[in-house]
């Protein structure tokens, strides 16, 4: 079976994280109810006629897949797979708003058309000329693991040799606003902002020079907290990895009740550096693709952010990365990563 | 040969199980009608194929508690998979690695639409706000099923379905998975209406897919799940196999958000990958069931794709989309259902409402129910954003 | 009527987005669709809803879009003579 291999990992998040060189040097602390992303300069990589149909999402998400290709220098990928949580919610919310204002008269057609859930895919496949294999996933906290499952069988497969793969999220406007509301109102829900953001890689079975490979990863609709160490134990020796051979463990912490499957899988491991990055990228159900991004730059940088330390010491070499998210208990990922 | 279908499941406006579905089949009666259980100031200008059930006598038939916040997407999504495992036999979903990939482009929309300016203040409300992703319905028929593992959802609009099957299918040949229920869901909400009214693509009468005259497609709702089991299960348990999904393929059109390619690239390279696994000539498929929504675009461009890859001997084709409706996400799946009952039944099954060849092509549609010895059925699925996906289906 | 020319090309402007262009870019015989704007099907639309909601003409017919908006100087002309607002 082939391997897999991530070639290129871009990121824009509400971190400098798309126009910097460097790797987290200069962190924004996030604050409030929810973080918009920073936006790069599009206009460096959309054509302006399809610039002005799209939302953010579609905007981010088209700019860091062609980021990702640059960066891995392919120019025609063999698939495009996206994953989303909540799709592209901008231009749902104005479509379902024009429809209830003005009473279903005099709507136009462009935010509908926009507002389906594959549409960062389509225009990504659209502006390449791009005729091959395209899927979109969206399953919650999901979404960008279920996009890289699709793409890792392709690969072991041998049915595709570069596969573009990424994860969007926009924030929204009003539905967002009540999750919040939601959310706040439960004395222990999450405590970082929503945000949004998008990741996008190119997955290969070449091995490159900056390569950083996927040994394996596995995903679980439902564990309950009594078997969480269990199922991670089973992933390992699944894999042929012992416990003391992790160096970092990076684990989606929103400070929510839900962290205790955090504490849980922590427990089993002794000396190693505890990662989160959730502080950092905000809340939203592809922010995994953000740590996944993250993991990617540790291993081939050999270095680590100190914003991103929760615990532990940081050592000098670093060859093996555990990913560990969940979201309320459910949609649990791990991944584990190789250079 | 192909994965093995052990079971099936379906509800539609044509029937609310898989007999009924193939009843009204073959006696070619539609299930287009008028718009009922939806508000809205297009109601008399659009025909649809409407499932008769409302969400409360969903609930009482699937034995729900009587508060709960299902959408109309998850009630019609529950009922289809539940009778798609009790079709399959199969109890308990923990006996083997089981898998569960639905597809929706709807999600919680329904709801979504009718509570979003009471989410605020009314507690009653407030329960929809976590229901309007489409991974929602998805789960909450996972948990149902008590599949615990690989659950997900696929959402690439009208050919949702159609890759949810192929993603099944290749789970089980890598053997990742033993069994896995496969399929989608969608109901109709003001969203899609108006959204399809704004495209003008909506016709105000029964839709007559591949007519000169076609004015446009009937919107539909639906739900329907597959069983697929792997060859060592389906030897082990010694199931009955109802048919063979031998073939799949998915490419892009990349022309356009919305509109197809004139020579229909997408289409025919997706059906050319279907051929290419299945290993099929064109001329061993016996009957295509087209994704013909009849609008004129598609049903243009699908019909020039058809040309290409069987070199203008297109086997007998139709669209059934004029007995339920364009299900969207469902469709792929509805229309896998329909592949199986034409295999099995050994039935062509009519293209209704079709009078006059389009003047491009000439091409004619079968507008009668015939029985023909049928081993391989093409089903073709397209959505917006260019995704296009075919599935072949071969006799057991 | 250089009135109506001038509000049609602001209002294309602002409906469809198109950011890069002023009044000024948009000469009244330039094509809007194809090689001059650039404008697609899905504009039409847009601009077939345009039509309906500020001058009350309603086309039933996407395909009727294609002869009325071959460029401002055309479109501007149909309204003149079939507006009901």
């Amino acid at each position: 079976m082939k391997k897999v291999y991530i070639n290129s990992a871009v990121t824009i998040s509400a971190q400098d994280t798309f126009d910097s060189d460097g790797f987290l040097n200069e962190i924004k602390g996030l604050s409030g109810k929810t973080v918009a992303a920073r936006y790069p300069n599009y206009k460096n990589y959309i054509a302006p006629a399809n610039l002005r149909r799209m939302a953010e999402g579609v905007k981010m998400g088209v700019t860091a897949a062609s980021k990702a290709l640059i960066d891995s220098e392919i120019t025609q990928p063999d698939a495009i797979i996206t994953g989303t949580g909540m799709g592209c919610i901008d231009d749902t919310e104005k479509f379902l708003n024009a429809i209830i204002s003005n009473d279903e008269q005099f709507l136009t057609p462009t935010a509908f058309i926009q507002s389906t859930h594959n549409t960062v895919g389509a225009q990504i496949a659209l502006g390449l000329k791009c005729k091959a294999y395209n899927n979109t996933y969206s399953q919650a906290a999901l979404s960008f693991e279920w996009a890289l499952m699709d793409a890792q069988l392709l690969l072991q497969q041998e049915e595709a040799e570069n596969v573009l793969v990424g994860g969007y999220e926009e924030l929204g406007k009003e539905i967002i606003s009540y999750r919040r509301m939601m959310e706040d109102a439960d004395g222990l829900g999450i405590q970082v902002p929503y945000s949004e953001g998008t990741s996008f890689f190119v997955v290969s079975s070449e091995k490159i020079e900056n390569s950083v490979e996927l040994i394996a990863m596995e995903v679980y609709s439902t564990i309950s907290a009594e078997s969480i160490q269990n199922s991670l134990k089973q992933f390992l020796a699944k894999n042929d990895v012992d416990l003391s051979e992790i160096d970092v463990f990076i684990s989606g912490r929103n400070g929510d009740v839900f962290d205790s499957y955090y504490d849980l899988t922590a427990e089993l491991f002794e000396n190693n550096t505890q990662l989160h990055y959730k502080h950092l990228s905000g809340e939203f159900y592809t922010a995994s693709s953000f740590g996944w991004w993250a993991a990617y730059e540790i291993l081939y940088r050999q270095e680590i952010p100190e914003a991103m330390i929760f615990k532990g010491e940081i050592k000098s070499d670093n060859h093996i990365i555990l990913l560990y998210n969940q979201f309320k208990g459910r949609d649990h990922s791990f991944i584990l990563l190789k250079r | 040969m192909g994965v093995a279908i052990t079971g099936m499941g379906i509800i539609s406006a044509i029937g609310h199980s898989v007999e009924e579905n193939k009843t009204s089949l073959l006696a070619s009666k539609t299930g287009i009608g008028d718009l009922r259980h939806i508000q809205t100031n297009h109601s008399q200008a659009i025909k649809v194929g409407e499932v008769s059930l409302s969400n409360a006598e969903l609930t009482r038939q699937l034995q729900l508690p009587e508060v709960h916040n299902y959408t109309r997407t998850g009630l019609l999504g529950l009922l289809a998979a539940t009778a798609a495992l009790e079709n399959a036999n199969i109890p308990d979903c923990s006996t083997y690695r089981t898998g569960f990939i639905s597809s929706t482009t709807v999600g919680g929309m329904d709801m979504t639409e009718k509570h979003i300016k009471q989410f605020d203040k009314d507690i009653t409300a407030q329960k929809y706000i976590e229901t309007h992703h489409a991974g929602d319905s998805t789960r909450k028929i996972a948990d149902a099923l008590r599949i615990h593992g690989l659950v997900t959802t696929i959402s690439t609009a009208c050919s949702s379905a159609a890759n949810a099957t192929m993603l099944g299918a290749r789970l089980i040949k890598a053997g990742k998975l033993d069994r896995v229920v496969v399929g989608g869901t969608d109901s109709l909400s003001k969203f899609t209406i108006n959204g399809f009214k704004t495209l003008m693509i909506q016709s105000d009468s029964l839709c007559a897919p591949f007519d000169a005259h076609r004015n446009g497609l009937n919107l539909g709702e639906a739900a329907a799940y597959l069983v697929l089991e792997s060859d060592a299960v389906v030897q082990k348990e010694k199931k009955e196999v109802l048919a063979y999904l031998s073939g799949y393929g998915n490419a892009n059109d990349a022309f356009h958000q919305t509109a197809s390619s004139e020579n229909g690239e997408g289409a025919f390279l997706a059906m050319q990958k279907a051929l290419k696994t299945a290993k099929l000539n064109p001329n061993q498929i016996d009957y295509i069931i087209a994704h013909g929504t009849a609008t004129p675009n598609n049903d243009l461009s699908e019909s020039r794709a058809l040309e290409r890859i069987f070199d203008k001997q297109i086997p007998d084709f139709s669209s059934t989309k004029s007995f339920t409706g364009h299900t969207l996400a469902a469709a792929g799946v509805v229309e896998a259902v329909f592949s199986i009952l034409a295999l099995q039944e050994q039935y062509i099954f009519p293209n209704l409402n079709f009078k006059t060849p389009m003047p491009e092509t000439g091409l004619k549609p079968i507008t009668s129910v015939v029985k023909k010895e049928i081993q391989h059925v093409l089903s073709n699925s397209f959505g917006f954003g260019g995704n296009c996906s075919t599935l072949i289906f071969s006799r057991a | 009527m250089a009135d109506l020319r001038q509000e049609l090309k602001e209002k294309i402007i602002e409906q469809l987005n198109l950011e890069e262009f002023t009044v000024a870019d948009i000469a009244d015989d330039d094509a809007l669709f194809g090689d001059g704007l650039g404008l697609d099907s899905i504009d039409a639309l847009e601009l077939i809803v345009m039509m309906d909601k500020d001058y009350g003409i309603q086309l039933t017919d996407p395909k009727e879009g294609k002869e009325i908006f071959k460029s401002i100087a055309v479109l501007a002309d149909y309204i003149t003579d079939n507006r009901a607002k």
